[in-house]
């Protein structure tokens, strides 16, 4: 049964892996920074190979995601907009929610299953293995050779991700458009353009850099925290799955709300 | 009562032993797994640690090469005491020290040369020319010419082995820690690792601590010999003060003696109860 104790303790428990994340993330950043400036940068070399893993390899299924998403958006806004016959609004409200929170949401989710997943087993797999002591008895910083670049790779292809899922969707709903509300592609886009405004893109790219933290330190968390033996990864790899996915919807909740509050009555 | 820390000797004092342990209280949370060890690790030697399973020589080794922080007591290596190190003291020391892992520890996702080069990447100016003449000299020294290009898991065991060996040696080290060196290994190429290590001690006079439950392999590349036994040495000579030792454990180890049935009704409730009964002197 939930005692108030039990709440409390539950409580100050995520309070603190949260702020482990956090201190992590800042290790992280300050140790890919010297890196920039290290004549060997050799950590550097790594987040291209990181980028190329967790960006080019997520395009295809991305894509496809992306562009359903987009048709079933507009075929639910289409639902009701037809009692009104607004349907020519369609192409607005796929804009829309897709480039501020579907387009975010949905690659976070996908960068989750494929590489959130994949740092931790990464991680913990070197951790079982015992090359994690070896790199530390070597005078090699984990942190520096093993996390930095995988978030400098995850910031930068995070956004870039999200623009193209954004772009898919608008794609993926405009075959609506063209099949029962009377658009052409071309008008569809010009619709589409009018609707959006440069916040909205803006308000998605914000979250997708949050998002992009927020997966590579759960996924190094959880990897570097392994314990002995093979099972030991696998509770790793589905701990940073479970908890990256609440923390990213949890980080969208705090944004969209600081969005709404910002923006004010219209 | 553990004693006072041992402040880091001067320069000027003449060299003590490659490594002094003292007093060496080592816990995992509320259980402590080294009960006050105290032994010298001579330069030039090889000392084996020798132990059963849970004897705490692999917690031990992980303490020598600062992977675990002690209750209390003191290491010192190259007269410098580890829990007074800073950072960047730890970091200087480690590129004077080498460690061979059990299971090896090469980078899955690195090539054996480039294992072997990493060290000497990060702390040396060296241009990668001489880094990669010094790859290919390190591997030969190991009998791996040739295998700079593989990856780990292309490797057998003892290839593995042998390539840990070489990036342990890449930065030239004073002291050389094995952990289990022929675990796992067929007798063969587990000889052929013990003739290893005998040549790395006399091509470079190097200080070998090696961890192992090995007995034959043992006898023939230590020195000196450290019998560990739920966290306390029981023994520490020469392998012939070993070999001559008529202390009950110590012949039990080395006659590879099983342990005695739990024949007493106390030392079976005692069992059952979480007390582990003592062994009998």
């Amino acid at each position: 049964m939930l005692s108030p104790q039990s709440i409390g303790a539950a409580t100050l428990d995520g309070l603190a892996y949260v702020g482990s994340l956090a201190r992590l993330g800042a290790y992280a950043t300050v140790a890919a920074f010297k890196d920039m400036f290290s004549p060997r940068r050799l950590a550097y070399g790594r987040a291209v190979h990181q980028a190329t893993a967790v960006g080019i390899g997520a395009l295809p299924i991305l894509s496809l995601i992306s562009f359903f998403i987009g048709t079933i958006l507009a075929l639910q806004a289409a639902y009701e907009l037809r009692k009104f016959g607004a349907l020519q609004f369609v192409a607005s409200a796929v804009a829309i929610s897709v480039s501020r929170e579907l387009g975010p949401l949905m690659t976070a989710i996908l960068v989750i299953g494929r590489s959130g997943s994949s740092f931790a087993a990464e991680l913990g797999t070197m951790k079982v293995n015992e090359e994690i002591d070896a790199m530390e008895t070597m005078a090699l910083n984990p942190i520096r050779f093993l996390v930095a670049p995988k978030l400098f790779a995850m910031l930068l292809m995070m956004p870039c991700l999200t623009i193209w899922a954004d772009f898919m969707g608008v794609v993926g709903g405009s075959v609506f458009g063209m099949i029962a509300a009377g658009f052409t592609f071309k008008t569809y886009i010009i619709a589409t353009m009018d609707a959006l405004v440069l916040r909205d893109v803006m308000t998605g790219l914000v979250k997708s850099l949050m998002f992009a933290i927020v997966i590579t330190t759960v996924g190094c968390q959880e990897g570097l925290r392994t314990g002995l033996g093979a099972e030991e990864v696998g509770r790793s790899t589905t701990a940073a799955v479970v908890k990256a996915i609440f923390l990213v919807i949890m980080v969208d909740l705090v944004f969209t709300a600081m969005f709404y509050l910002n923006a004010g009555p219209k | 009562m553990p004693n006072a820390p041992i402040a880091n000797s001067s320069p000027l004092s003449p060299p003590g032993p490659a490594i002094s342990i003292r007093d060496l209280h080592v816990s995992y949370g509320e259980r402590e797994i080294l009960h006050g060890v105290t032994f010298d690790v001579p330069a030039g030697e090889t000392v084996v640690i020798l132990g059963g399973s849970g004897s705490g020589k692999s917690t031990l080794l992980r303490t020598l090469v600062g992977l675990e922080a002690p209750t209390s007591g003191d290491v010192i290596i190259r007269e410098k005491n580890l829990q007074m190190l800073s950072p960047e003291e730890w970091r200087e020391l480690r590129q004077h020290i080498g460690i061979s892992f059990q299971s090896g520890a090469l980078f899955g996702s690195m090539t054996v040369g480039e294992n072997v080069a990493l060290p000497l990447h990060e702390h040396t100016n060296l241009d990668p020319s001489t880094i990669e003449i010094m790859v290919r000299l390190k591997l030969n020294e190991v009998g791996l010419s040739g295998y700079e290009d593989y990856m780990p898991a292309q490797l057998s065991g003892g290839m593995k082995k042998r390539a840990a060996v070489a990036r342990a040696m890449a930065m030239d080290p004073e002291i050389l820690f094995f952990d289990e060196p022929s675990a796992g290994l067929d007798p063969i190429i587990a000889a052929g690792i013990d003739q290893l290590l005998l040549k790395l001690k006399e091509a470079f006079g190097i200080t070998i601590v090696v961890v192992t439950h090995e007995l034959a392999s043992a006898f023939l590349i230590a020195d000196r010999m450290v019998l560990l036994d739920k966290g306390h040495i029981v023994a520490n000579g020469t392998p012939a003060e070993l070999q001559a030792s008529t202390q009950p454990r110590v012949r039990q180890f080395l006659d590879r003696v099983a342990e005695p049935e739990l024949s007493q009704e106390i030392d079976y409730l005692q069992m059952l109860t979480g007390e582990v009964p003592r062994p009998r002197q």
